[in-house]
């Protein structure tokens, strides 16, 4: 059953890197709110053009 | 504050949803050929390569690479961009995963049915095909992480998360399982021999479903489901705490393939042990999900891609609690 070191070490290597990621990601603060980005995803700031509604800002400064 | 424009790239989106709704279409076919051949199993007696055995391993590669996988790109492409506030990283690289993907298909669509196959479940196709994958493959990581780091939005949203989990996982098991040695231009040898082969079969092949069909659509789910309910996901900490429960869970799960087999019995119930860790974070997942509808529930009359959404999250609850009652040794 060789091959199973083999699987065990690239399993392994794979779960530090993410481990690594998750701790980089907790150190730099990307959890430090775990609410707002919930919300904030729903947001988009995109211009919209549609015939009867117009989204856009450019077209509401005109108005 | 100056205000920033810039353009998503919406073309590549509408073309990996071309490919899945042609792919969709092609791999269901080709799997109601099969359905009909166990009523009349003599339908296509005489034609090599119309024979169960070619046409079985053509279905399950185009409903899984070619439909569910041009689904997630469609997908991928589409939430990434918004949920970074960019554009992908480079338009070259997104049409070069773009036609590059679909040639791997037509590649597998001609191969398999011509009888040229490695016998591995799910990785039946032949080295050099194994090489183009690995190749495209990495032209998306490159694309993704490229955009990542070009991102206009400092928090990385749930999803992205298992967007990147999709990427490196796969690349690490396609390229671990389909180490073989060619003999001619289509045929190879696995390095791996008995039982060692088998166990990284399943620990491919496992991982394949883990990583190709779950943690792509999961990514979707934190997505869309929100964005179509209006509503932020049930519980975003939650979310978290699946996404890495699930990675570290899922990856050692693969031996309960090989229960009573030759595999040695350790690994066998280790297999079946974290299998059924996987239970809290898939249902966790899962009602995460179902639960960001509460108060929204009129909306799933309306809403086509919630209607979709509601029947595929739950569908994913009954299939991984069926999963926990399989994998025990009864």
């Amino acid at each position: 059953m060789s091959v199973i070191y083999l699987l065990i070490s690239v399993s392994i290597f794979v779960a530090i890197c993410f481990f690594i990621a998750f701790i980089v990601a907790v150190k730099s603060g990307q959890y430090d709110d775990d609410y707002t980005p919930s919300v904030r995803m729903l947001f988009d700031d995109e211009t919209k053009i549609t015939s009867q509604n117009n989204n856009s800002p450019i077209e509401e400064k005109q108005v | 504050m100056e205000m920033e424009q810039f353009y998503y790239d919406n073309k590549i989106v509408k073309k990996f949803i071309y490919a899945t709704i042609l792919f969709g279409v092609v791999g269901m076919l080709v799997g109601l050929t099969l359905a009909v051949m166990y009523l009349f199993p003599n339908i296509t007696d005489g034609i090599s390569w119309l024979s169960y055995g070619r046409l079985r391993p053509l279905h399950t590669n185009a409903v899984i690479f070619a439909f569910v996988g041009n689904a997630f790109f469609a997908g991928m492409y589409y939430s990434m961009q918004r949920l970074l506030k960019a554009r992908m990283f480079s338009d070259f690289l997104s049409n070069l995963h773009f036609w590059g993907w679909q040639l791997i298909i037509v590649a597998a669509a001609i191969t398999l049915p011509l009888g040229y196959t490695s016998s591995k479940e799910y990785a039946e196709l032949e080295w050099p095909i194994d090489i183009a994958i690995a190749l495209i493959w990495v032209v998306m990581g490159i694309n993704m992480i490229g955009t990542m780091l070009r991102r206009r939005e400092r928090h990385l949203y749930v999803a992205i998360w298992f967007y990147l989990a999709t990427f490196v996982t796969v690349a690490v098991l396609h390229i671990f399982n389909n180490i073989e040695i060619p003999v001619s231009a289509l045929k190879s040898y696995s390095v791996y021999a008995g039982v060692q082969d088998a166990l990284v079969q399943w620990w491919y092949g496992h991982n394949a479903v883990a990583f190709f069909l779950t943690t792509p659509f999961l990514g979707l789910m934190y997505y869309f489901v929100p964005k179509i309910a209006n509503r932020p996901i049930y519980s975003y900490r939650l979310s978290i705490i699946h996404f890495w429960s699930l990675i570290f869970i899922y990856i050692w799960a693969g031996p309960h393939h090989l229960l009573y087999s030759a595999l040695p019995n350790w690994a066998q119930n280790l297999g079946v042990a974290f299998s059924v860790m996987l239970i809290a974070p898939s249902w966790g997942g899962m009602i995460n999900g179902l639960l960001t509808l509460r108060g929204a529930w009129d909306k799933v009359r309306e809403e086509p891609v919630l209607k979709f959404f509601v029947v595929a999250i739950t569908g994913y609850g009954m299939a991984t609690l069926k999963d926990q009652c399989y994998l025990l040794k009864m």
